[in-house]
Parts: structure tokens; sequence; C-alpha cells
């Protein structure tokens, strides 16, 4: 395996990171401010509890699956759609590296950034709320799978794109109507039965119901299942962005 | 001596239909320069994709230092450095860290001293703390050549390196491939600069409609298929050729000093000496005699337009 090429892709896309650092940093803590504000201190003064949860501690897991959500997708997505606009992408195909090298460098880069900005978001949150952690462990691992198979999403939303407005598209008209609509600021028991059930249809309800677990022990749905869940999703994410490489779509001509 | 690439029966066809590589085969040698000239939409940048691995090839192999392309393509890609023709570059990235991160793609440690030698030798050291974007687009294609060179390659593809290059850079490019040349670097360029590929290619590849017209050593190349003139100045201008030498294929030069007769120089008999001798029996008083062999260019465009005639 060329060790050396992952950690080129890695150091490149993080250096890219940090030369915005302030815009990086910054602007998670300020909107994630405005979520407290908005919906803590305004809305959620006018809601007791939900579940048993203060209101301000219930809408963090949500808050920061929201951000990790879009920013693993955005991150991978221009990650590896930037060398395809300018035409970079030469120097990658020409080099003596896999795909799996490739995606891992871009990829392990936006999974990174994403997990920077939710650890942030999370010491933010801390500033306004108490916030316990019942299964610590379980809390990583979900944030840690998240970053990783959201970004792997956005790897492929990069490759297919072939403009920047088809680079905007998937991460603003499904990835955030799913997790406004998947539970990040109430529990779905809360919705009629009906709504419930299409609800159910949404994948991104498993992955903050499991989030939400691991901080409070109570989840919309069984923990295995949210576990099966994002597992598959980055099952099925690896194999497209297999079959990518194997058949040089959109990357080979 | 041993070829370095071998490309064998190379076909490209894209789905549309159309067919950039037509069955090519070729080989270069280790250590040579070569030049494949073309018009546009020849196969030349197709030629240098599909060996480099950006292009998938419909049929037909690729060897690399005897590696396959496409099953042993880590230790043929490891050999081959790249300067494509569009200036490809992040524009953010200083221009150290740009080179530093092609040499990690290509497997290798950090070796600060190579970079430093590799921007040295193309007068790139006091930009290595610049931003891409602020530099011009002399040093952003000797960025790219630095980037090429960062892991060492045995074969250098220099795709149109003089293209948007002012007169005095090109020169420069020239020297740079020189010495590269000495270092034993085989290097493949293509360019429209037929003055390029006869002041630095040892041979010269014709590629039209994507099939090799002809590959030959340069000198030869020219020494047979050039045509030389001679061109007889005379002391007073005529108004048409006398009949006395309506037998030799003369032309008379627009302004009447001048009689213009080519020739073979490899064929046996030139006829010089009875054209001269006919010429002073015409009582024709000669200036001046210049002879001049027909240049590259005029090889390239016969070669081509001789094919499009065929067609």
């Amino acid at each position: 395996m060329n060790l050396n090429a992952v950690a080129s892709i890695y150091r490149f896309e993080m250096a890219r990171f940090f030369r915005t650092v302030l815009q990086s940093i910054v602007s998670p803590i300020v909107s994630t401010s405005l979520y407290f504000v908005v919906f803590g201190s305004a809305i959620g003064s006018r809601i007791d509890t939900v579940e048993g949860i203060a209101y301000g501690a219930f809408i963090v897991p949500g808050l920061v699956m929201l951000s990790v959500m879009t920013q693993a997708t955005s991150n991978a997505s221009f990650g590896i759609y930037f060398p395809k606009f300018i035409g970079t992408i030469y120097e990658l195909l020409s080099a003596p590296v896999n795909f799996l090298e490739i995606t891992l460098g871009y990829v392990g880069a936006a999974a990174t950034k994403a997990l920077f900005i939710g650890t942030v978001i999370l010491l933010t949150a801390n500033l306004f709320v108490d916030l316990p952690v019942a299964h610590p462990v379980a809390m990583v691992a979900f944030l840690m799978l998240t970053c990783l198979s959201f970004a792997l999403l956005g790897f492929i939303i990069g490759i297919w794109a072939q403009n920047f407005e088809q680079l905007q598209l998937i991460p603003l008209l499904i990835i955030t109507p799913l997790v406004f609509l998947g539970g990040s600021f109430y529990s779905i028991t809360m919705l009629p039965p009906v709504w419930q059930t299409i609800t159910y249809f949404n994948p991104v309800v498993y992955l903050i119901s499991g989030f939400r677990w691991a901080f409070f022990d109570q989840a919309d749905v069984a923990v295995g299942i949210s576990l099966g869940a994002i597992g598959l999703f980055t099952l099925i994410c690896m194999t497209v962005i297999w079959w990518i490489f194997r058949t040089g779509w959109r990357i080979r001509q | 001596m041993a070829a370095i690439v071998s490309v064998q029966n190379l076909t490209k066809s894209y789905e549309g239909g159309f067919t950039a590589l037509d069955d090519v085969s070729l080989d270069i040698e280790e250590g040579e320069i070569i030049a494949l000239l073309g018009p546009n939409g020849a196969g030349k940048t197709t030629l240098i994709s599909t060996i480099c691995g950006i292009t998938v090839p419909t049929s037909g192999h690729i060897l690399v230092g005897g590696h396959d392309t496409i099953t042993d393509f880590r230790a043929a890609r490891q050999l081959i450095g790249l300067v494509p023709q569009e200036i490809n570059l992040e524009p953010f990235e200083k221009v150290r860290n740009a080179v530093r991160f092609s040499r990690g793609l290509f497997g290798l440690g950090r070796d600060d001293a190579h970079i430093d030698k590799v921007l040295a030798q193309l007068s790139l050291s006091d930009k290595a703390g610049n931003q891409i974007k602020t530099l011009s687009g002399g040093m952003k294609r000797r960025v790219l050549i630095a980037k090429a060179l960062s892991h060492e390659p045995r074969v250098l593809f220099l795709d149109e390196p003089s293209a948007g290059v002012d007169v005095e850079l090109r020169k420069d490019m020239w020297q740079v491939v020189a010495d590269l040349k000495k270092q034993g670097v085989t290097i493949i360029l293509t360019t429209h600069y037929i003055e390029e590929a006869e002041a630095i290619a040892d041979r010269i590849a014709v590629i039209n409609k994507g099939q090799i017209l002809l590959v030959e050593d340069k000198e030869k190349l020219m020494e047979r298929m050039g045509r030389k003139t001679l061109r007889i100045e005379l002391t007073e201008p005529l108004e048409r050729i006398p009949e006395s030498l309506s037998s030799w294929d003369l032309e008379l030069a627009p302004d009447g000093r001048a009689l213009i007769y080519h020739y073979d120089s490899q064929s046996d008999s030139t006829g010089i000496t009875r054209l001269l001798a006919a010429v002073r029996d015409a009582g024709l008083q000669l200036r001046d005699l210049q002879t001049r062999q027909s240049s590259l260019e005029e090889i390239f465009v016969g070669l081509v337009h001789g094919e499009d005639d065929a067609a």
C-alpha cells in the first residue's frame, strides 16, 4: 500500500482546512450559539422537557449531527471535485495509487475535519447546557462512523458533480431536509403515527437516535438497528466508490 | 538500446465512436528525446494520457520499463513524470508544498534536499515559499515540471511545454530538457512548434488521425525527405526564364533577380554543374549562390497533407 500517497493527500487536504481556520472554527461556533439562542432559549424556554430531558440538552446530539453530516459531505465532495475542476486530477490518475489510497486520503481528511467541528460544537454546547454522556465510547464511535460514512457520500457526490450547482444540490436538497426531519430538534414519538411511520424511512433518524442514546440512554429506535443502519450506509457508499474507480466513471476517460 | 516505453497495437475509441488512436505501435528508447508532431486532434495528448494512465485504452498493451501499465501500474507509473499541456495547479498552495505533494503521491518520503535541487534546476528557488497564484505563466509551467521531476522519473512526458511561453523562456526550457537528457531521462514531447522539435529532438514521430505516419531519426528524416534548394542570384533582373533554360525545372523569383532550383541532395547527380554551365551559356551573370535545406516544418506539412490528400 502507498501510505506516503495517503499521507500526502491527507496533509494537503488538511492544509486547505487550516488555511481557512477562522471560517472552519468560528463559523460552527457562531451557528451553534445561534441555534441555542433561538431553539434553546427563545423557543426552548416554552418547552420544559422532551422525554424527561431538558430541551436545550435534547437538541445537542441533533445539532452535532447536522453539522457533522453537512461538513463531512461538503468537505469530501469539494476535496475531490476541486482537482477535477482545476485539472489537477491528472496527477492523482497518473500516480501509482489505487482507489483505496485516494479514498482514504480524501475521505480521511474530510472525516477528520467533520470530527474536529463536531468536537468544537460539543464543547460550545457545554457552555450553554449540562450535557451528560451515558455511553462515551458509543458516543465517539457514532460520531466517527457518521463522519466517515457521510465523507464517503460526499466523495461520491464530488465525483458525480459536473459543476458547482450539482455539488451543492444533494447536501442542500436532500441531506439538510433529512437531518431536520430526522428528529434533530424533536423526538419522533411526538409525531402523529402516520408521520412516525414515514419518518422511519429516513436513514438519518437512526443516526440521530443512536447518537442521542449515547448521551441520554434513550432512543427512538433500538441502538442495534442504528448501528446496523449506519454500517449498511457505509458499506453501500464504499461499494459505490469501488465501482466508480473500477469503471473510471466520471474520472478516467 | 532497449525500449523504455513500448506501445503495442494501441487503440482508443470513445463511446461516441470516435477513434482517437488507431492501432498505434511505438518504441521509445532509453535516454532519447522523441518529439510527437501532429496537427490538432491528431491523438498526441491521448497517446500520452493513455501511457500515463489517465485514459483507459480500448485495446493494445503499453510497457514502461518492462512493466505493463494496467497489470503492473504501480511499477510502470513510478518511472513516469508528466507535465500536462494545461497549467493545472492548486492556486493557493505554495510552490515547495505542491512539489512535496507530488513526491508523496509517488510513494516517496520527504526529501527536502531533492526538492531544493529540482527547484534550483528550474530557477524556482526564490519562489519556493510563494503561493502558485502569484507566479507568472512561465513560472507556473516550471512548477509543473518541478512536480513531474519530484519523484526522479526515468521517463518524462512534456505535453506542449512551450505553449504560451515567450521565446526567452522557451530557450530556457530547451536547456532544462537538454540537462535532463544528460542525466539519462528519456523525454517524450508533443509540440506544435516544429522549431522546438528541430532544436531538441533526437527522433521525430509524426501522428495524424490517430495513426503514426512515421518514426525516424531527425537528422536522417531531414536528409531523406528534405529537398535542397539552390538559389542563383543574378546581377540583372529577368522578365522570364530564357528559352535555353526551359528544359530545367526552374522558378523565377518574384523580383526576377534569382533562379530557384530544387534538387535531391541524395541523388547521384544533382545536375548543379550542368545547370551552372547552362546559365553561363545563356549569358546570365551570377551575383551569388545560396543553398537551403527544407525545414522540418515543410517536411511535416508535406507528410500530413500528403496523407490527407490520399484519404
